[in-house]
């Protein structure tokens, strides 16, 4: 099979997944460190209940979150509802739309690696860096990101997979408007409804293959990682 | 000074540790069973615990303020702890670095003269996960010391060594408080640490600080905590002085003298000398054709009853200094031992502390 015979529509949905994953992963990153740390160190009797909310995706059907966000986010929605009362856009069927519905749908693969990591480190190495002037911003940095590379890169690595992989919530909230929503998984389900085998034979075999080769790079690293702790 | 009060909640354990004052000088030793709360008032004095409540002031500063409580970044600080708590992630030089790069301006090379000093110099370029206990809490002593800290705070470093690293590092840490001139305080349930390091002893039990006195008076007290493993135990200060024709070093000062039989690695510099109570027999007579080198005239100073039998009699050497002997009650009486009496004690064997 040749990816060589590829349409500009194929391209695009290829550019528009790697955008959506890439931004939701960033995203993602920055929101569930500080909320990573919160649950796997406080003691407050909220952490149960959070931790729920933050893992409904892994149980719920994609179709009711991608259902409920259209709601708030649709122009009849609390979001949606409020942007157009601001002159804006609503952000049913929009990138940022779905980008949002990623960013949710993914969240428990990211907080989940995080805070398993962040448990780990002994609490006594961040008392020892605090008697030695560390600050705590300075002591994250120093000490918990050096000592969790392994969680934060299962962290990119699925939460960006999840990502590429996702379907129903997008969906549900994006349709399939191309540049804008029609990522890979929505137009390999579009071309094989219109019988353009070709083209969903190629899609199919791009994710295919990207799956595998992030799958068998993320446990190349992470083994070497894990591997007896090489200081610098 | 030290002064104030402290009361810490973790979980089942409280510490309310009564108002307490000692000086901020020389080795103040925690001494306690395990569970009487040593490391809950260390942490506390540290203000590793967001949750301590009450008064501290360190020197005249104040560190803790009912719930306002000073960051341990800004207390200047250096902690030891009973793992060492060396970064993982860093080799043996990164992690003293780590210290290096957060301390007030320090000389370029106070690095590498720390780890000679402590003897780790060899070791800066490896992984900590390769040190043995011993080299580890070198390295955490390096580490605390580089940060330029006020006070040193020890939580049971040697507690997970083997004798002979014990006692290496005891001299190190007793040689290290002398050459800083640092208050340090220091956790242990072993007598022998206190006995060997400690300036004054601050006893700990169920959460509360019971009492503060020097290490002179804590060994002065037959019931002291700190004789529930051997029985009363006396510590002499003095200093090694000359051999004599018999191979026989002299220990003591211009008015205490005793003879002992050294082995030849032992620490000429050493200053305290160990004798157990049970060790020492009394005479009221000064005795003749006896084996014991050691036959010191004393005054009786008091006489405590002890246990199965025993009591323990504080005698006073000629210098002033307190020697405990633990004789039988019966023999007590069949000598009508009594405070005030003129005797001589009878020291069976020694032991340098070094």
């Amino acid at each position: 099979m040749s990816f060589a015979g590829m349409s500009p529509g194929e391209w695009q949905a290829i550019w528009l997944t790697a955008k959506l994953a890439g931004l939701t992963t960033l995203i993602l990153l920055l929101l569930s460190a500080p909320l990573a740390w919160w649950l796997a160190r406080s003691r407050s009797r909220w952490v149960n209940g959070v931790t729920a909310l933050v893992s409904l995706p892994l149980v719920l059907p994609p179709t009711v979150i991608g259902f409920y966000l259209l709601i708030v986010l649709g122009p009849q929605g609390a979001v949606g509802g409020a942007l157009e009362q601001l002159g804006l856009q609503h952000l049913a069927f929009s990138f940022w739309g779905i980008l949002i519905g990623s960013v949710i749908y993914s969240l428990p693969f990211a907080v989940q690696p995080l805070r398993e990591a962040f448990g780990a480190i002994d609490p006594r190495l961040l008392d020892a860096a605090a008697t030695l002037r560390a600050s705590a911003l300075d002591r994250f940095f120093s000490v918990v990101l050096p000592l969790s590379r392994s969680g934060i890169l299962t962290a990119v690595v699925i939460t960006f997979a999840h990502t590429v992989g996702e379907f129903g919530v997008i969906a549900m909230l994006g349709g399939g408007i191309a540049g804008e929503t029609r990522v890979v998984s929505i137009a390999i389900y579009d071309y094989t409804q219109s019988l353009e085998y070709g083209a969903a034979h190629r899609l199919s075999a791009v994710l295919l293959g990207f799956s595998f080769l992030t799958l068998l790079l993320f446990y190349a690293i992470n083994q070497r990682m894990m591997s007896p702790l090489k200081p610098r | 000074m030290i002064e104030g009060h402290l009361a810490l909640r973790k979980g089942n354990f409280a510490l309310q540790s009564g108002a307490f004052s000692f000086a901020a000088e020389g080795v103040s030793v925690l001494f306690g069973r395990s569970g009487s709360g040593k490391s809950t008032f260390m942490r506390a004095i540290a203000g590793l615990d967001a949750d301590t409540r009450g008064q501290l002031r360190f020197k005249g500063e104040t560190w803790q303020d009912q719930a306002w409580r000073l960051p341990p970044t800004r207390r200047n600080i250096g902690f030891v702890f009973q793992d060492a708590a060396l970064f993982p992630h860093l080799n043996v030089r990164a992690n003293l670095d780590y210290a290096c790069q957060r301390a007030p301006a320090a000389p370029s090379d106070a690095l590498p003269k720390m780890a000679e000093r402590v003897g780790i110099s060899h070791l800066l370029g490896q992984a900590v996960t390769t040190l043995s206990g011993g080299e580890r809490q070198r390295v955490a002593m390096a580490r605390a010391l580089l940060s330029q800290p006020r006070l040193l705070c020890m939580d049971e470093p040697l507690s997970a060594l083997d004798w002979q690293a014990k006692a290496e590092l005891l001299a190190l840490i007793d040689a290290l408080a002398q050459e800083t001139g640092l208050p340090v305080l220091y956790i242990t349930h072993a007598p022998r640490e206190v006995e060997r390091l400690a300036n004054r002893v601050i006893f700990m039990a169920d959460g509360r600080i019971e009492r503060v006195e020097t290490l002179r008076d804590a060994l002065a007290r037959p019931d002291s905590p700190l004789f529930e493993q051997e029985g009363p135990v006396s510590v002499l200060q003095g200093c090694l002085q000359s051999t004599d024709a018999h191979g026989l070093v002299s220990f003591g000062n211009a008015a205490l003298q005793l003879r002992l039989s050294l082995a030849a690695s032992a620490n000429p510099s050493a200053t305290r000398l160990r004798v157990l109570a049970r060790d020492v027999s009394l005479a009221t007579l000064a005795p003749q054709g006896l084996s014991i080198l050691n036959q010191l005239p004393v005054t009786l100073s008091a006489i405590h009853p002890g246990a199965a039998g025993r009591v323990t009699v504080a005698c006073q050497l000629a210098d002033g200094q307190t020697l405990l002997a633990e004789i039988t009650r019966y023999s007590c009486d069949m000598l009508a031992l009594r405070p005030g009496l003129r005797a001589f004690a009878l020291i069976k064997s020694v032991a340098l502390m070094d």
